[in-house]
């Protein structure tokens, strides 16, 4: 009976024992799914619910829907969710002008905003948030490491093309930001031109040693095919967004020896991204793409986060955002004081591997490398 | 130099017209024949690529996939005419947008649900890589060239079989007015989807041919629709020979634009605003060209049915 | 049931239905009605050119566009400061922009109508698209106002006496303005303006013949239509805090012809109906499967199929008033 008593006491004064409470988080997920240039929503969500179901917290809610690729249908969405779903974190947002449109109006809701892939400059510098966060890379920096790598091979006549909108703007900006040597050209194409016939005879023309391009998507696959259709030689160099993993198979062997830039690659050697390729080719047959990786590490932060604050203390819960305490399939991470990520940049080249195309890094072209608009952010 | 690159530039106007002339050429002829705004023109041409990528890397043999393109994109317009079509002719023609624009979500998204995501693989044979010594001078691409003969080839199938066959007469018949000739006994409902058929083989075609050099994406259609209406009004509703000096003229006025007009403006305003000025310009000239055609022929160069 | 009783059922739902959201504290249902407004007026101004007068034009989208980035251009230059010529700020007063969007709207809708009305069926149609896809590609490559990126609005522009931040109050405005120009058309079409356009689109020649030229005609009826539209773009605008060159794209006027068709043509209110049926199918489907467009297209291919004369026609089954 005395013990019983004794017992009892002692599980009520546990049970009355101060406990992390951990109040349930709810994520929205607006990203790609249906029409052209999906695959890298379902990249992203692919690796983002990886993560969400490895962890399988039970406090976690996640809520995807489509955004078609249209920004008023974002903004739509972007409400409901606000309005309705009552989320606490926003995530998913694949392009630019998307981004711009849902983002200022989010965050100024003190929605928390993680971006898994776009990364405009104006969120970079004077229209920084503190409520939003990139956990991929700032548009310019594949472009920046490029530039950087091409002075480091000897290329002193580069030819350079990207289309005609801000995305291929900054790339180029982005490149000469670090090249040093002169341009044999600086062209801008139509967006959504597919035939490259002209620009490949004025770079076959111009007497360039080596040509840097930003096409992401259908573009790039076009212009790689035809390049090599017409015999050229020059190396090509470009950032990871024409060389992932989802592209590479459209393109086939003319990408072969191509040398891009990439935050994250396969091969990176810490234990995290082994357990992340692995797990990713078992659940889904297939190899992760840069941006599967990207909607990996944002899930990861968030759960980590979670682990130590409640989601009601939202400056706790930011500032454990920003400390990201999480093992990044990048190996080391940490942000910026904007809060755009502070990391290693590396090249990597276009291989085969067995009879599947892939990329194998090659050497780091900037290190530890910090965007070039932090300076501008208030945070 | 300038005056070798001036000819390579030219030469790929000139395939780039081509190119444009085999995806406009069914449109005309669907637009021409039966008055049909045919938005699901890019989804065929979608089809088509998306067909020959799918048989070619089972296969392994990228002649069989161009006759899987066409095989295909007839069959998906003979459908599609039958069963969507047919049941609008007596409607309001802007029924007919409505329809199409339905056929084209409904068909992109099929694509996905069934091929995924990404891009599809698909390139041109091995025979077919580098370059050919042109008059001594140019190098230029053999695909290009090939699909330059082919374009021609098809454009003069098209005109024998319109012009010089019975079943060609039919169509002209059917086209001038359809109530006579169902009339004269002759099945027009038939005729029409043949017609349909023969558009949508001509678009799938196209696909593969030029998917084998761009990309074979779900959404690879839409600028390709833009283009072919373009062509077509150029050059003419209905005619043939319309839709091959259109979609040349077309060809040219882009690839001369986007090669000189920056360079051009670089005379005269200070070089980065030429360059971005040079580019915008670049990508609206085809329709400044088209508007400047329609306001001085308001039916285009060579109208078929007036 | 007849169109009108339908059209007063219709007026109902769109008056009540968001104050229901109110009361309940759903200010999301209360916004997707607003976008139902919004792009049932832009709709409205469409089937004035398209239903009424039989001119089918593919680049309305150019108008909307052009409302919204008036809207956003003002805004913007007002909020950071800037004077657009020299002196003038920019603004963001409803008031002043509404009626700045649909001038400027109403201007480059004479020079587009000047130049394309020469044409018309299928040529007509290209000709109205060409000009869209220039200003569309235009305003991609252009980069003083965000290119393709787009121009965020960080306010919402103001309207004396209310909180334009409050959904409910805004969609007040929207409902508002969407029934001044449903009964300004009304007036529109029983007037000798509109039995003339309507009549020119049945029979130009006989018309001529009367004695009345065609071109002042349509090409009145086509400006007005473009001030309409341009009105919605600039709500939509305010709405989205947003504008971008997809408010220029071909994907938009088709958009603007589907309500317009759905609806059923040249019925007042169709634009209202087909612009409802769309937007909540896209709300609601998008939520169940990322496969949503593919039956979004069954749907609508299912309407066009079956349903004769829109939306209304069905409801109504009625033979509209030629």
């Amino acid at each position: 009976m005395k013990k019983q008593l004794i017992t009892s006491m002692l599980s009520a004064a546990l049970c009355l024992a101060p406990q992390v409470e951990a109040s349930p988080v709810k994520v929205g997920m607006i990203t790609t799914l249906s029409g052209g240039g999906s695959g890298l929503g379902v990249d992203v969500r692919d690796g983002f619910m990886l993560a969400v179901n490895n962890a399988n917290n039970s406090d976690l809610e996640v809520i995807i829907e489509d955004d078609g690729r249209k920004p008023s249908l974002a903004v739509q969405i972007a409400d409901k969710m606000i309005q309705k779903d009552k989320v606490d974190i926003l995530t998913g947002i694949i392009w630019s002008n998307l981004a711009m449109a849902v983002v200022p109006s989010s965050v100024n809701q003190g929605i928390l905003y993680l971006s898994p892939n776009a990364g405009p400059s104006a969120f970079a510098g004077k229209n920084c948030n503190k409520n939003y966060f990139n956990v991929a890379w700032q548009n310019d920096n594949l472009h920046e490491a490029m530039g950087s790598y091409a002075n480091g091979e000897g290329h002193n006549n580069s030819f350079i093309l990207a289309p005609n909108y801000p995305a291929g703007k900054d790339a180029l900006t982005g490149y000469k930001r670090f090249y040093q040597g002169q341009l044999s050209g600086e062209l801008y194409t139509k967006l959504g031109q597919t035939d490259y016939a002209a620009e490949i005879a004025q770079i076959r023309a111009s007497g360039a040693d080596s040509v840097f391009f930003f096409l992401p998507g259908g573009m790039g696959i076009s212009f790689m095919k035809q390049y090599s259709q017409a015999g050229m030689t020059i190396p090509l160099m470009g950032p990871a967004f024409s060389f992932d993993q989802g592209i590479l198979q459209a393109v086939g062997k003319s990408a072969l020896g191509v040398r891009n830039s990439s935050q994250w690659n396969k091969d990176l050697d810490n234990a995290a991204n082994k357990t992340f390729v692995a797990d990713f080719q078992s659940a889904y047959g297939r190899l992760p793409s840069l941006y599967a990786s990207q909607g990996y590490d944002t899930a990861n932060l968030i759960l980590s986060a979670m682990q130590s604050t409640d989601i009601n203390d939202k400056d706790a819960f930011r500032a454990a955002i920003k400390s990201a305490q999480f093992e990044s399939v990048r190996g080391d991470f940490r942000f910026g004081n904007n809060q755009h990520p502070i990391q290693d940049i590396y090249v990597r080249e276009v291989v085969m591997q067995g009879d599947v195309l892939t990329n194998k890094i090659i050497g780091v072209a900037l290190k530890d490398h910090q965007d070039a608009y932090a300076a501008d952010c208030a945070l | 130099m300038g005056a070798i690159l001036l000819l390579e530039q030219c030469l790929n106007g000139l395939q780039l017209g081509i190119m444009l002339f085999l995806m406009a050429a069914g449109l005309t002829l669907i637009f021409g024949v039966m008055g049909l705004i045919n938005l699901a023109h890019g989804s065929l041409y979608m089809i088509g690529a998306f067909a020959c990528a799918a048989v070619a890397s089972w296969t392994g043999s990228f002649t069989l996939g161009l006759v899987a393109s066409v095989v295909c994109a007839a069959a998906a317009g003979a459908l599609i005419e039958i069963g969507v079509m047919r049941r609008l002719y007596q409607r309001d023609h802007l029924d007919q947008v409505l329809a199409t624009f339905a056929l084209i979500l409904i068909s992109s998204e099929a694509m996905r649900w069934l091929f995924g995501s990404y891009p599809l693989y698909l390139d041109v044979p091995e025979v077919f890589y580098g370059a050919i010594n042109l008059f001594g001078v140019l190098q230029y691409s053999r695909y290009r060239l090939f699909i330059i003969v082919l374009g021609l080839l098809t454009a003069l199938g098209i005109y024998l079989l319109i012009n010089k066959t019975r079943i060609g007469m039919r169509i002209r018949a059917g086209a001038a007015d359809r109530q006579m000739t169902a009339a004269l006994g002759i099945n027009i409902s038939l005729i029409f989807t043949l017609v349909f058929a023969l558009g949508a083989a001509l678009a799938g075609f196209a696909g593969a041919l030029v998917g084998s050099i761009q990309s074979v994406d779900i959404g690879m259609g839409e600028p390709v629709l833009i283009l072919a209406f373009v062509v077509v009004v150029i050059g003419g509703i209905g005619s043939i020979r319309g839709a091959l000096v259109g979609a040349i003229i077309v060809g040219m006025v882009d690839t001369l634009g986007r090669g000189y007009l920056p360079q051009l403006l670089q005379l005269i305003l200070d070089p980065v605003f030429a360059n971005t000025l040079g580019a915008a310009l670049a990508s609206i000239a085809i329709y400044l060209l088209m508007i400047m055609i329609l306001i001085f022929k308001p039916k285009g160069l060579f109208p078929a049915y007036g | 049931m007849s169109e009108k009783y339908l059209n007063r059922i219709m007026i109902a739902l769109l008056l009540g239905l968001p104050w229901l959201a109110h009361w309940l504290d759903e200010p999301y249902y209360v916004s997707l009605a607003t976008r139902i407004a919004i792009l049932a007026l832009a709709g409205v101004g469409l089937n004035l050119a398209l239903g009424l007068g039989g001119m089918v034009s593919f680049g309305h989208a150019a108008f909307f566009g052009i409302g919204g980035y008036v809207t956003g251009i003002l805004a913007s230059h007002a909020f950071n400061s800037e004077p657009i010529i020299s002196g003038f700020m920019g603004t963001t007063q409803m008031l002043i922009i509404w009626p700045l969007a649909m001038l400027i709207a109403a201007i480059v809708a004479v020079f587009i109508g000047l130049l394309s009305l020469r044409t018309s069926g299928v040529y007509f149609i290209m000709i109205t698209l060409a000009f869209a896809q220039m200003i569309y590609y235009f305003s991609i490559s252009w980069p003083t106002y965000g290119g393709e990126d787009g121009l965020p609005i960080y306010v919402r522009n103001g309207f004396p006496g209310i909180n334009t931040l409050q959904p409910i109050q805004f969609f007040m405005i929207c409902c508002t303005l969407l029934l001044i120009t449903l009964w300004g058309v009304s007036r529109l079409q029983n007037s000798r303006f509109g039995n003339a356009l309507q009549a020119l689109r049945q029979n130009e020649t006989r018309v001529t013949s009367i004695g009345i030229n065609p071109l002042g005609i349509k090409l009145t009826a086509f400006v007005i239509s473009a001030t309409i539209t341009a009105l919605a773009g600039s709500l939509f605008a305010d709405l989205n805090r947003f504008v971008s060159p997809t408010m220029f794209s071909w994907h938009t006027s088709g958009e603007i012809m589907i309500f317009v068709i759905l609806g059923g043509l040249g019925r007042l209110y169709g634009p209202l109906a087909g612009a409802g049926l769309f937007i909540l199918c896209e709300a609601l489907l998008g939520g169940w499967t990322e496969y949503w467009q593919f039956f979004l297209g069954l749907l609508l291919l299912g309407v066009v199929l079956f349903a004769r004369g829109g939306l209304i026609g069905v409801l109504s089954r009625e033979q509209k008033n030629a």
